[in-house]
């Protein structure tokens, strides 16, 4: 392979001429079959519409997105949710190192974003905003993708954005987040 | 209703080789195979480091084969798109004339009928070589080369 490095190969005199290999590529894959389940589906199904489906257990928590069981309760979740598509930033990740792979400009923020009416957050990507502006108790909302591309993945979701509400209080979230808390007079 | 989702992840390793891995896999690139004096021992492929005293060996290079004698064998019936090859071969231990260890690659016999442990072998090489051991595609049985 044609490389500028000095050499550190230590050729033969038989070899004297030939260009040295420094360096190998040894790519590995592995080949997915994903079943998503039915809570999934719905799930996934419903972004291409557009909505953001979570999955209600019998105990009242909404889970989003869903796995098709309560983790508390060990038993299904069976019915689906619509939910906002407005929420509130719980924890987020400013990313400032370039990887493989990557497709994005750093600095950039990762987010988990507790939906209005979820009682589990979502990780997605924070844009339009700061990274140095991005906090706790944000209130964000959902910006898609246009409808020629929207499909069966969260990505159909382009990311989330700051929606100009205050700040949530920042506490504990309970049943169903902060923002219904609020709401509740808590 | 469920779907199903394909999905491939993949890792893109890119790793140096080092003075004595390298030379092997550049004297590949030229059709040819190399390994490394170790005391009275000639390792194929060659190893940086003595297996014995984990001492570092002198960069002291030896050509082998390219002919060389299967050791051991395994037949693969069913290759599968990670395997070198894909129509049925053998991956073997051949040890290449003038080496004391033997390497292990694969082996286009056409038949597992066509395998037995001693069989001589050649190597098959590739067209266009780049410095992996792939250029050296396989071995195959001397008698059809």
């Amino acid at each position: 392979m044609a490389t500028s490095e000095k050499s550190t190969v230590t050729l033969p005199a038989s070899l004297e001429g030939v260009e040295p290999v420094q360096s190998v590529r040894t790519p590995a894959s592995l080949d997915y079959t994903f079943t998503a389940g039915q809570a999934q589906s719905r799930f996934l199904r419903g972004l291409t519409e557009g909505k953001i489906i979570g999955e209600k257990a019998p105990g009242g928590k909404v889970y989003v997105p869903a796995r098709g069981a309560d983790p508390d309760l060990g038993v299904p979740t069976t019915e689906p949710v619509e939910l906002s598509h407005k929420g509130t930033v719980t924890s987020f990740c400013i990313v400032n190192v370039q990887f493989y792979g990557q497709g994005m400009q750093v600095p950039y923020t990762s987010a988990l974003i507790l939906l209005d009416g979820s009682d589990l957050p979502l990780m997605h990507l924070l844009q339009e905003v700061e990274v140095s502006d991005v906090h706790i108790g944000m209130r964000v909302e959902a910006v898609w993708v246009d409808d020629a591309d929207i499909g069966p993945t969260l990505e159909s979701i382009r990311y989330f954005r700051p929606n100009g509400e205050p700040d949530a209080e920042v506490h504990q979230p309970g049943e169903h987040g902060w923002a219904d808390e609020e709401a509740a007079g808590r | 209703m469920t779907e199903v989702v394909q999905a491939t992840i993949q890792f893109p390793y890119k790793r140096s080789l080092g003075p004595v891995v390298g030379a092997f896999m550049t004297a590949l690139t030229d059709r040819r195979i190399i390994g490394i004096r170790s005391g009275d021992r000639v390792i194929a492929p060659p190893l940086e480091w003595d297996p014995d005293t984990a001492e570092e060996l002198a960069h002291d290079f030896v050509d082998v084969g390219p002919a060389g004698t299967v050791e051991s064998w395994s037949w693969v019936a069913s290759p599968t798109t990670q395997h070198p090859l894909d129509v049925p071969f053998a991956f073997a231990l051949v040890k290449l004339d003038g080496a004391d260890t033997s390497m292990l690659h694969a082996v286009d016999a056409g038949s597992v009928d066509a395998m037995r442990t001693g069989m001589r072998v050649v190597p098959r090489w590739r067209a266009e070589r780049e410095g992996h051991i792939n250029d050296l595609e396989c071995f195959v049985p001397e008698a059809a080369s």
